[in-house]
């Protein structure tokens, strides 16, 4: 079963055409890892997938779950069990990071119509996940993502992620600016996230994540298409290879 | 200029011959219009029978007459937001406390009992903060607070009854800091002023918790020309804070109070205020206060609703190392101007003072910052911060920054910043793709813009403040 279907999808943004017919599915508890060069519409195509306003779908489905969110507002879809870290998540200065993590976790709980929390009960649910990704304690003090490091950020990205509890996870860039430890605890938790029969979508420049995540498919993007696709051996081809051999004309 | 600096002067104009008063005068006046509070407009009779009501001393009724005479010779202000839709022959300047009690609950508008609702306010409260029916419950805290300020010293009363209790010392300083001749609406506050609060710490005495106004006995919904009176004797400590997020329901669209604040040496104190007045008011407080040799000032304060506002809170440095702190927030929703700021007098050597004000402006609302920093000749190394942010929602709204400086020591250390901006598409879509919708995602970066001022305030305020902010946000699709 597809947990995630694109079909033909056609999106600009400020009239400028950026993906022109992409189709892809992706198969529930599978992990497919997007790679392309810069440029190639692997951002855009995360971003339209949660619903960016800034991005105008001209044509093309995108059916999440069975259902078409093509139209979707963004907190509809996370409510439908579709989460995105973000490549550079953005700073809110003074907004205090425990009641932001608490007010999000009851309204995707109210929203799927499940039970709503007590304060404690959330607190120590959050703990336990704050223990797992090695986040020092007093993060929840601090002002979302404000003067964060980028390890930090990408920890935090992963901590919503725990909470939130998606169907499906796209992790946009996750590696960019962390260093090895950094590194590690975050693959180490995308594994965990994998183990939970959880559907992956990476998206990334690197390989280097993979370590952590064996993926089933790879998708390869270029010019705002889909220029090839196949399993694990794709990504070790792209390793020998390059993105110009497998795009053609593409210079990374 | 945009505030002109009025000589110190603490006399209240030339004095005036008090008028025979008898009170055979007032039995066979025509009182019912008053008693109804129907009765408009503003002449020396209702001056002299708002004194005799209070049966107030003679000293009293001579201030108020020296500054009924000053209004009618002073004009409105030639800057700041149009204040000629503002009929002040149509204004009921007092109303006793009884006429307001009078009204029912079914006479309070929709919005705001919705509003109260919203806050989560309880019913008698909210019935006290209307203006009708019973005044708020003294709770079992307040009597155990009431003793403790006893044996400090502290004095925490009605004006009206400090004025009857405490009279010299009410005397010594009622509109010492803001003369009647500081402005037409001074005036007018010094004319008819009506209900407040005095308080009064001693020396050397260090009061922790925020003192509140509704921990006065028999406290009264705020008036319309209430009169705050504080003085903070030579080291000593206090937080005083007043109002309340939820809108107040006055009896007219006119508010012309007066805060007053006497911060001896050594001493430190901080007034927070949370105003939100109706939507049709004007809303047009003095504060002040005068700060002597190594004293320390704080103004904080939030102001929602209103028609008009204009409010400046003002510190002078009069003793050296005298410091003052503004901080403060404004939201202009439709139709609203909000003209705030901040005014520092910088007097003596090694002053220094910090502003931080913050303005929202959203549906075509308009938020202007408004302030005066001026260094005295005498001020030898005087300082000065200021700092203005301005977060408008949308391309309807606006905003201004008017800074005035005027230096007049060389040696003076100023810094001014200003920035003006609007919600980031991206912080959005960022909140709402954790599954927080529009508006909540919209009113937490406001809150978060807010917060540094916000997070001063006791907590029960700060949490109403992100409330209203809440409520403003709300209906901002469509």
């Amino acid at each position: 079963m597809n947990i995630l279907e694109v079909k033909n999808l056609h999106v600009s943004v400020g009239g400028k055409k950026i993906l022109k017919g992409v189709s892809l599915k992706i198969e529930a508890g599978e992990t497919t890892v997007i790679m392309g060069p810069n440029g190639s519409g692997k951002s855009t195509l995360s971003n339209v997938l949660m619903g960016h306003p800034a991005y105008q779908v001209d044509s093309g489905q995108i059916i999440f779950n069975g259902r078409d969110i093509t139209a979707s507002k963004p907190e509809e879809r996370a409510a439908l069990g579709l989460f995105l870290t973000w490549q550079q998540p953005r700073e809110i200065a003074g907004l205090d990071l425990f009641p932001f993590l608490f007010d999000s976790h009851k309204a995707l709980r109210a929203a799927r119509r499940k039970t709503v929390p007590t304060v404690f009960a959330f607190k120590k649910k959050l703990d336990k996940e704050i223990a797992n990704l090695h986040i020092q304690e007093d993060w929840s003090q601090r002002y979302l993502n404000q003067g964060f490091s980028g390890g930090e950020k990408k920890k935090a990205e992963m901590l919503q992620l725990a909470l939130s509890d998606p169907r499906l996870a796209i992790f946009d860039e996750i590696d960019s600016g962390l260093d090895v430890d950094a590194l590690k605890v975050v693959g180490q938790a995308m594994a965990r996230f994998k183990t939970e029969k959880k559907s992956i979508l990476v998206v990334t420049h690197y390989l280097r994540i993979l370590k952590y995540l064996k993926p089933d498919k790879v998708i390869v993007m270029a010019k705002g298409r889909v220029a090839a696709s196949g399993g694990p051996e794709l990504a070790l081809r792209l390793e020998k290879e390059g993105f110009a051999g497998l795009t053609g004309k593409d210079k990374d | 200029m945009i505030l002109e600096l009025e000589n110190n002067k603490l006399e209240a104009g030339e004095k005036e011959a008090p008028a025979e008063a008898h009170d055979s005068m007032w039995d066979s006046y025509n009182q019912s219009a008053y008693m109804s509070g129907t009765r408009v407009g503003l002449d020396e009779e209702l001056v002299r029978f708002i004194s005799h009501e209070k049966r107030e001393p003679a000293w009293m009724l001579e201030k108020r007459l020296a500054s009924l005479k000053i209004y009618h010779d002073t004009p409105l202000p030639k800057w700041g937001p149009d204040l000629s839709r503002l009929d002040l022959d149509k204004i009921t300047y007092y109303a006793r406390a009884t006429d307001k009690q009078s009204q029912t609950w079914d006479d309070v508008p929709e919005d705001i009992k919705a509003t109260f609702n919203k806050l989560g306010i309880p019913q008698a409260e909210q019935e006290a903060l209307a203006g009708v029916g019973a005044q708020y419950e003294s709770t079992v805290i307040y009597h155990s607070l009431k003793e403790q300020f006893k044996k400090q010293g502290v004095i925490f009363e009605d004006l009206d009854v400090a004025l009857k209790k405490h009279e010299a010392l009410v005397k010594k300083y009622f509109m010492a800091a803001v003369p009647p001749s500081l402005h037409k609406f001074a005036a007018l506050h010094g004319a008819v002023w009506s209900g407040g609060t005095f308080l009064y710490i001693p020396k050397g005495v260090k009061v922790d918790l925020p003192l509140q106004a509704y921990f006065r006995m028999n406290a009264k919904g705020m008036g319309q020309f209430e009169h705050t009176l504080i003085v903070v004797e030579e080291g000593a400590q206090a937080h005083y804070i007043e109002g309340c997020s939820a809108p107040r329901y006055g009896v007219d669209s006119l508010h012309a109070g007066c805060v007053e604040v006497f911060v001896a040496p050594g001493a430190r104190f901080r007034y927070s205020s949370v105003e939100s007045w109706s939507k049709d008011a004007y809303n047009l407080n003095t504060k002040r206060a005068l700060v002597q040799k190594d004293a320390h000032m704080e103004w904080v304060g939030g102001n929602f609703g209103s028609n008009v506002t204009m409010l400046y809170p003002c510190s002078v440095l009069m003793g050296e190392h005298a410091t003052a702190d503004h901080l403060g927030v404004a939201f202009a929703n439709r139709g609203q101007i909000q003209d705030t700021g901040a005014k520092v007098i910088h007097l003596a050597p090694n002053t220094s003072s910090n502003i931080v004000m913050k303005s929202i402006s959203k549906n075509g609302g308009r938020a202007i910052y408004r302030g005066l920093v001026e260094i005295g000749p005498a001020a030898e190394n005087a300082a000065a911060n200021i700092k203005c942010d301005a977060l408008i929602l949308d391309p309807e709204s606006a905003s201004d920054t008017i800074p005035l400086i005027k230096i007049k020591n060389p040696s003076a250390v100023l810094a001014h910043e200003a920035s003006a901006g609007k919600l980031n598409e991206d912080d959005i879509f960022y909140l709402r793709s954790r599954g927080l919708d529009e508006n909540t995602a919209s009113a937490m970066i406001v809150n978060g813009f807010i917060e540094p001022i916000v997070k001063e305030l006791p907590l029960e305020y700060a949490v109403e403040m992100n409330r209203m902010v809440e409520l403003e946000m709300e209906n901002s699709v469509g």
